[in-house]
């Protein structure tokens, strides 16, 4: 017999805060949270910013001033983190690539989450055929190795930021339209729906106006972790030379650029790979965050 | 030659931590039950009763903080026992039947496994001898086919079978006291009509004392013994069942039989009683009495110390003798 | 009595169909059988049953929320699926159980209680802002809570909220789904009397659902008992507490446990052979849990009867049946 840590619903006290309140104490005491957010908050001030922030012009070249080590492993101040094999500033491109990454996260992101969310609320709310239709096409979705796919794409229309944003974004949509649509499907349930029809309400209304706002928690939790998602597969697809293609900065195609080197000079790769990896887990630590900030509040 | 009595409870004082401070969920709760009786604690929401039974079973949390002046069970203190004994003491000699029979029932494993290793644990029986015993109690809780029951799984049956092989599995180690929090509640009025006779029948039968929580006072009246009525943590008026509804003495009690709707015994389109208000908070300080918000009979005296007021078996707390302020005589 | 049916079910029936299981077929789940009823207006029909009944499938068809598979059912005379769904809407509102799933946490209760003014297109913002306060207050809540959020307010007063949305459009039929079963006795006699009040003031007629006797008893003028889609037996209140006539109507109400110390526990003679309702029991479905049953009931199911005290459907009262007893089932009054 488990212990059971049950508090009679209505000892609470009777002026509970609102749901807007209790959502900002969570969110300022959740560490994780916190840190996920500051970092990604600061990559994006710096990708914006960019031109304020690199020190120099990051397609300049200066092959006078090529394969410097960072100002920390004995280079110059002039190049903090050194410079690449054409001797353009390693730290100004790394800022650039932020803007790269970022756009594709989010852009990709947001085109798979229209798609996803609109066929898992569709697939939750109607049932039927339409469910089935629409699992069908997850189960397809699920069912295609997302990379090679990407892959065969980029290679017959060419690799370049629209063409790995579009393919992204077509590619991403099913853990939206999965959790939008077991979502939908608990929310239908509730009698406030029920109740919204019953009052005549058309479907429409009924869909954005009572079981959007309930699901939007779930769907903010995906879209995070989505655009981790598609930032890791631009840099996968540019590192194989099939994503954004050079002179544009990208943290895929810096690390492809230095792996020939790799083994002397580490920090061409380790750089990168580095801002990547603080990138991505911060994202995930937002996403982890807010799912356990967002969880649904017991019944009360 | 055992006791008559079975379990003393005095000064029950549950504190729960919350995010604004603690709540006192329950303060002060006292009883006594004797071998073979049958308490009902009646109360609605809020009110701490499941509380009660959790920490008589040492089930609630470490974070709850449980205190009591005695909480002895035969001989037994609870609130010192370790989790050895207690874990002993559960299932053999203290059994709990909760209100959703199909989240205390194990989906994953057959009814016959359930039961069997229940008593394999106490007294440490063999296989043979325990699944024997098993089908003899689900004849008894009056399971037909009970053998052939043993191997089916708890979702294959209804929700009245279910409570049946809860009631079946409590009794399996022969224990002396039987907890069963709100057991008919979800259930259908004629299923809760034939549990609650089974509960009773076989209570006596094996003379086994049983506290019944519940918020049905109808329930209570048809099964208890002894009855106690709890509001907001306090204990407010205890007595025989008879005492309790033929003159009831707390106002809240009285407040709670005139809310009921008696088929047959109101003219039509007469209004039902009602009690004005709601619970108060129990967070933070808590003083007087709990009920004195929704009081017809509330007086400055009851934010201070409220007498306890006894006659034989049968008391209440009020800063009125007679639970009613003195000017008044009618029915209020 | 004069007859002015508000709303009429005339042999409505909904069939479902239930997957068994992964592989299963799907097979059929009749979860109303040819139901007739009528409710007049400004009277309280009380319908009773226990789960697997279907009364709450027979809500969820009068708020034209699922369409019967066969039958029909009539507003006011008119047709339901005649009406566009914002006329029935006008008429025929509801009042769930459950408080802490009625009300989208997400919303103000001001919002909440406008939104059939809102999708009526009624009046404008200051309209329904004043038409709000109104309901509010007769409901009995007090307009700063206008501006909380559900999960702020105790379940009684959620239900208050739930009954000022229903009446805001001033409907003339209010389906109560279990609308005090939630809630604690204290706070249910509160809401009973609400209801009793509204029902004088606005002249509403009330299809009362609720699987408690004694609630229903109080509140309702007329009731009928639901048994596996069915309904086995109708007739005034006072008629089916003193003379029920239906062997399942009787068992209820010896269930229902009034506060009688002296009486114990009452033996219902029903026996465990609970239902399923894929597959009913031949004949009449109660026969296998009938402590009068013979061997009639098993082959053949009874024919509603109709006379002066309502319907039932039993062969005990049939004439034409081996079962008939001319005095009906030995009378005891419940206590």
């Amino acid at each position: 017999m488990a212990a059971i840590e049950s508090i009679d619903p209505l000892l609470q006290e009777q002026s509970s805060p609102s749901p807007r309140t209790l959502l900002w104490r969570r969110v300022l005491s959740h560490r994780g949270l916190l840190f996920g957010l500051s970092v990604v908050l600061a990559l994006v001030v710096v990708a914006v910013f960019a031109p304020f922030f690199a020190p120099h012009d990051p397609y300049l070249q200066d092959l006078t001033a090529r394969m410097q080590p960072p100002s920390f492993l004995g280079g110059s101040v002039e190049h903090l983190l050194g410079t690449d094999h054409l001797g353009r500033d390693y730290l100004s491109r790394l800022i650039y690539g932020a803007r790269v990454s970022l756009l594709i996260g989010v852009v990709a992101a947001l085109i798979s989450g229209v798609i996803g969310t609109a066929l898992g609320v569709a697939a939750g709310y109607f049932g039927g055929r339409v469910d089935d239709v629409v699992t069908f096409m997850i189960n397809v979705r699920l069912a295609m190795p997302v990379v090679l796919v990407a892959l065969a794409v980029v290679a017959i229309l060419g690799g370049s930021l629209q063409v790995v944003i579009g393919v992204l974004g077509l590619l991403l949509w099913d853990r939206f339209a999965v959790v939008m649509r077991s979502s939908t499907q608990q929310i239908r349930r509730r009698e406030y729906v029920a109740a919204a029809q019953a009052i005549g309400a058309s479907t429409t209304r009924v869909i954005l106006s009572e079981i959007m706002p309930n699901i939007i928690n779930n769907l903010i939790v995906v879209v995070t972790l989505e655009m981790a998602h598609a930032i890791l597969l631009e840099a996968t697809l540019s590192f194989l030379g099939l994503g954004v293609q050079p002179p544009t900065p990208s943290w895929g195609l810096m690390v492809a650029e230095g792996k020939n080197m790799m083994l002397f000079e580490p920090y061409l790769v380790l750089i990168p790979g580095a801002v990547l990896f603080v990138l991505v887990l911060a994202i995930n630590l937002m996403g982890d965050g807010l799912r356990d900030v967002t969880a649904p509040d017991s019944r009360n | 030659m055992t006791d008559k009595r079975l379990l003393t409870l005095k000064n029950l004082r549950i504190d729960i931590p919350v995010a604004n401070g603690v709540l006192h969920a329950v303060r002060g709760l006292d009883f006594e039950l004797d071998r073979g009786e049958v308490l009902c604690i009646v109360g609605e929401s809020g009110s701490g009763k499941s509380l009660t039974s959790l920490a008589l079973m040492g089930l609630l949390g470490r974070q709850i903080d449980t205190r009591s002046d005695t909480m002895d069970f035969d001989g037994v203190d609870l609130s010192k026992a370790s989790a050895k004994q207690l874990r002993s003491l559960r299932g053999a000699r203290m059994a709990m039947i909760f209100q959703e029979p199909m989240t205390s029932l194990n989906p994953a494993y057959t009814i016959g496994d359930q039961l069997i290793e229940a008593r394999m644990l106490h007294p440490n029986q063999g296989r043979a001898a325990a699944r024997a015993r098993a089908i003899e109690l689900l004849e008894k809780v009056g399971i037909t086919a009970a053998a052939s029951r043993l191997s089916q799984y708890p979702h294959q049956l209804s929700g009245g079978l279910r409570q049946r092989v809860m009631i079946a599995m409590a009794l399996m180690c022969e224990p002396e006291l039987i907890i069963a929090d709100e057991p008919t509640t979800a259930l259908d009025v004629t299923i809760q009509a034939q549990i609650l006779r089974l509960l009773v029948d076989l209570t006596r039968e094996m003379n086994t004392a049983m506290i019944l929580i519940t918020h049905d006072l109808g329930v209570v009246s048809r099964v208890a013994d002894k009855v106690a009525v709890m509001y907001a943590g306090e204990l407010v008026e205890t007595g025989p069942v008879a005492d309790i509804f033929n003159a009831p003495s707390h106002p809240y009690t009285r407040g709670l039989l005139r809310c009921i709707p008696l088929p047959g015994k109101r003219a039509q389109g007469e209004r039902l009683g009602t009690i004005p208000g709601i619970v108060p908070s129990l967070v933070g300080e808590v003083s007087g009495c709990a009920f004195r918000t929704r009081c017809a009979h509330v007086s400055d005296d009851c934010r201070g110390e409220i007498p306890l007021h006894t006659q034989e078996q049968h008391s209440f707390r009020c800063v009125h003798r007679s639970g009613r302020a003195a000017a008044e005589e009618q029915s209020a | 009595m004069k007859k002015d049916p508000i709303l009429e079910l005339c042999n409505v029936s909904k069939q479902y169909h239930v997957k068994q299981g992964l592989f299963g077929e799907r097979k059929p789940l009749l979860a109303v059988n040819e139901v007739s009823l009528s409710l007049q207006r400004g009277e309280v029909l009380g319908l009773v049953g226990e789960s697997g009944c279907g009364k709450s499938t027979l809500a969820k068809i009068l708020l034209g929320l699922e369409p019967p598979t066969h039958g029909e059912v009539r507003v006011n005379g008119e047709r339901i699926d005649n009406q566009d769904r914002l006329a029935l809407a006008r008429r025929i509102q509801p009042i769930f159980q459950d408080p802490y799933s009625s009300l989208n946490p997400r919303k103000t209760i001001a919002d909440i209680v406008a939104l059939p003014l809102l999708v009526h297109r009624v009046g404008n913002a200051a309209s329904r802002d004043k038409a709000v306060r109104e309901m509010l207050d007769v409901v009995g809540l007090p307009s700063r809570v206008m501006n909380t959020y559900p999960n702020q307010m105790s379940g009684g007063q959620r239900q208050r909220v739930a009954i000022a949305r229903a009446l805001v459009m001033k409907p003339e039929v209010v389906i109560c789904d279990e609308p005090t079963s939630a809630l604690d006795v204290s706070v249910q006699s509160q809401i009973l009397n609400l209801l009793a009040d509204l029902r004088a003031e606005f002249n509403l007629s009330y299809l009362f659902i609720s699987h408690n006797l004694a609630v229903v008893e109080h509140l309702a003028d007329r009731v009928a008992v639901m048994y596996l889609g069915r309904v086995v037996e109708e007739s005034s209140v006072g008629k089916l507490f003193q003379q029920a006539r239906h062997p399942y109507s009787r068992a209820l109400l010896q269930s229902v446990l009034t506060p009688a110390p002296e009486l114990g526990v009452p033996e219902t003679h029903l026996g465990m052979d609970y239902p399923n309702p894929i597959s009913p029991p031949s004949g009449c479905h109660f026969h296998p849990r009938c402590s009068v049953a013979g061997p009639a009931c098993e082959e053949d199911a009874p024919a509603p009867i109709r006379d002066e005290s309502g319907l039932v459907e039993c062969h005990v009262y049939d004439k034409g049946s081996a079962l008939y007893r001319p005095n009906g089932l030995d009378r005891r009054a419940v206590e």
